[in-house]
């Protein structure tokens, strides 16, 4: 996995958005890569970045946003310097996305059949017939029966996870080399989720795509990614393999993430929430973003932002506490 | 469970008619109780009726059929002044803190207008008061009176919500999806204040949900629905460690754990198909169109809701109750 060169590779990336109350950075100082046919899963609570990180990828910031710093290489290209034209025949045919709520990506008043095609007839010039097999075929990936009569059907016929089956399958027609899903599942009943969970690993087993999961739920993310990188305030504080990260995590935001989710297959009579809130980006704190809320502040984090240790070959954290200067304190933090 | 039950619903209904002769069956027949001072979880899916439930208990829907006993009152035998007090005595925390509090009313007025409509104060100052009282029992600062709901993050407005519920001391209240629309960390924080005020104030509550995880922390008993119908209900610590109806063991065993060796290794059961359509719902037990398990039976004749060990209720013909020698020999599979 780690012997050949990355598929995405993101470094120092900052993106700001100009709005009336000033200017915020939603991402402040971002790299990870993702290898070929590998899952990252991307995590951390709302406002912390990771959807703002993903739009920066696929060339879909809005008006109000840029990078202002960074790099964003897939496959050989660098994205960040292409023109739109150039980024839009990369999208939907090496990269492409899936967003929360399928109802909104889709067009209502098209045919599911004509949205399926559209791409491949206008962008790849592939002929009307050809591109009707391929949507059948990829419908059928997905477990939609009777692809054939269900093409010429309207969004409303379908059910939510239905709906994001195709979404799933228009996504994958053009055999892209990576796929963002963001939040996928977070619309869906439970019951669905467990489906559409399982067919995203039966996807990936079958065509090697790579993917971005971006999700909140600790529990997708112990089922299907190979390697996770956990936000916080626009930067990511921890990056490893999932093991590293479920079982020896050394962010203290990523420990009190773990701990503050309820299993259902422990006992569980107490609850432990992070206090307080995220900071406010609009005035970013000069040091560690999580100082305010961590149990384990020492005076250096308010003043100075930590830089990031690498622990093994995937397993990185930006803490204070793993400085070695800091290792009598964390001796007895880790008590 | 009859005993010490605050809320008794029995065979409660509530169908919306949607003209052309189409009745969306929404709660279908249902019973249970809840005990004083305990929290009721019910959960399910979406459109399942948990909402539809939970409001028609309350009175905001009148129901079509069955009996909500409240405090040993039959809400039917009501006068009409008498249901205007017991609204003092039920209250509701809603899902969307964003929808559920008017833009334009300062804190104050948000959480003072309940009493206001009871009429509880002669002087502005006590209002004042009981109100910087509230904000103090849900973790908020004083200062917050005269501040607008848009300048709070989601879960200060949902503190505020529940300051609202609070604020006519009610003995009943029913928390609807009330952390659905948070961020996980600030989740927990709500959660632990409900349960906090629910102990302090001796609260009895129903807690409806869909994240199965935070209902186990805060549910005494959980029931399960299922299009419209209670499927199965027992203590929570029951339920979660031997779900007997096919549905709540589907449903269980859907949710992701957080812990990778453990996901490994689980065994899933994925059901097949979605929700059927609630307005023609399927005959018999209305799980068998999605059930790994559905018998002969199962599609003649509508499961009841039966007790099959002490407090622990399940509607599935492969538990107890059912005559067919089916049912035997499917349980001797299912234990293997």
């Amino acid at each position: 996995m780690s012997d050949q060169e990355p598929l995405l590779q993101v470094n120092h990336l900052h993106v700001t958005f100009k709005t009336h109350g000033g200017q915020v950075s939603a991402v402040r100082g971002v790299d990870f890569t993702v290898n070929r046919g590998e899952t990252l899963a991307i995590v951390g609570e709302s406002g912390c970045g990771k959807s703002v990180t993903s739009l920066s990828v696929m060339g879909l910031l809005p008006a109000s946003g840029k990078i202002t710093q960074g790099s964003i290489m897939f496959d050989h290209q660098e994205l960040t310097r292409l023109t739109k034209k150039q980024m839009r025949r990369i999208r939907g045919v090496d990269l492409s996305m899936i967003f929360q709520d399928p109802m909104t990506s889709l067009n209502p008043t098209l045919s599911i059949g004509t949205q399926m095609t559209e791409g491949l007839v206008h962008q790849n010039k592939v002929p009307r017939s050809e591109a009707r097999k391929r949507a059948v075929d990829m419908l059928k990936l997905v477990g939609i029966p009777n692809p054939e009569e269900r093409m010429k059907e309207f969004p409303y016929q379908f059910s939510g996870g239905m709906r994001q089956r195709i979404v799933i399958a228009m996504a994958l027609i053009c055999q892209p080399k990576l796929i963002i899903a963001d939040e996928p599942t977070t619309a869906l009943d439970v019951t669905i989720q467990a489906q559409i969970l399982e067919l995203f690993s039966r996807i990936q087993r079958e065509t090697g795509v790579a993917m971005i999961m971006i999700t909140h739920d600790l529990g997708i993310v112990a089922k299907i990614a190979d390697r996770i990188a956990v936000m916080y305030a626009g930067e990511i504080v921890e990056t490893g393999n999932k093991r590293d990260i479920f079982y020896h995590p050394r962010h203290p935001y990523t420990k009190a993430l773990l701990d503050s989710i309820v299993r259902i297959d422990l006992p569980s009579d107490e609850l432990h929430p992070i206090e307080g809130a995220p900071p406010d980006l609009f005035s970013p704190p000069v040091g560690c973003a999580f100082s305010d809320r961590c149990p384990f502040a020492m005076e250096v984090c308010d003043h100075v932002q930590p830089l990031t240790t690498q622990l093994d070959l995937h397993h990185r954290a930006a803490c204070w506490l793993l400085d070695k200067r800091a290792q009598a304190v964390r001796e007895t933090v880790e008590k | 469970m009859t005993d010490n039950a605050f809320l008794e619903v029995s065979h409660l209904k509530k169908y919306f008619d949607l003209g052309h002769d189409r009745i969306l069956k929404a709660v279908d027949d249902v019973s249970l109780n809840v005990r004083k001072g305990k929290t009721l979880g019910i959960v399910g899916e979406s459109g399942c009726g948990k909402t539809t439930f939970g409001r028609t208990v309350l009175g905001i829907y009148e129901k079509s059929g069955g009996k909500v006993v409240f405090d040993g009152k039959d809400t039917d035998d009501m006068s009409e002044k008498e249901h205007f007090q017991l609204k003092k005595r039920m209250q509701m925390i809603f899902q969307d803190p964003y929808a559920s509090l008017n833009p334009r009313s300062t804190v104050l007025d948000l959480i003072a207008e309940p009493m206001d409509i009871h009429h509880l104060f002669k002087h502005g100052r006590d209002r004042r008061t009981r109100v910087g009282e509230l904000l103090q029992e849900v973790g908020l600062s004083v200062d917050f009176l005269n501040r607008y709901p848009h300048e709070f993050s989601g879960g200060q407005r949902q503190r505020i919500g529940i300051a609202r519920a609070l604020a006519l001391r009610p003995e009943f209240v029913i928390a609807d999806e009330p952390i659905s629309a948070l961020d996980v960390s600030v989740q927990a924080q709500v959660v632990q204040l409900l349960k906090q005020l629910q102990k302090e104030k001796g609260l009895t509550m129903m807690f409806i949900a869909h994240d199965l995880s935070m209902v186990k922390y805060i549910s005494d008993d959980v029931a399960v629905m299922y299009l419209g119908h209670l499927v199965e209900q027992t203590s929570s610590r029951v339920l979660y460690d031997r779900p007997l109806h096919p549905y709540t063991q589907a449903l269980l065993s859907a949710i992701p754990i957080p812990d990778p060796d453990v996901e490994e290794k689980r065994k899933r059961i994925i059901l097949s198909g979605d929700l059927p359509s609630p307005i023609n719902p399927p005959d018999g037990c209305v799980f068998r169109t999605r059930c790994p398990f559905a018998m002969a039976i199962c599609t003649s004749e509508k499961p009841s809701l039966k007790e099959v060990a002490e407090g622990h209720y399940v509607a599935c013909h492969l538990h107890p109750g059912a005559k067919s020698g089916d049912a035997a020999r499917m349980k001797q599979v299912l234990s293997k």
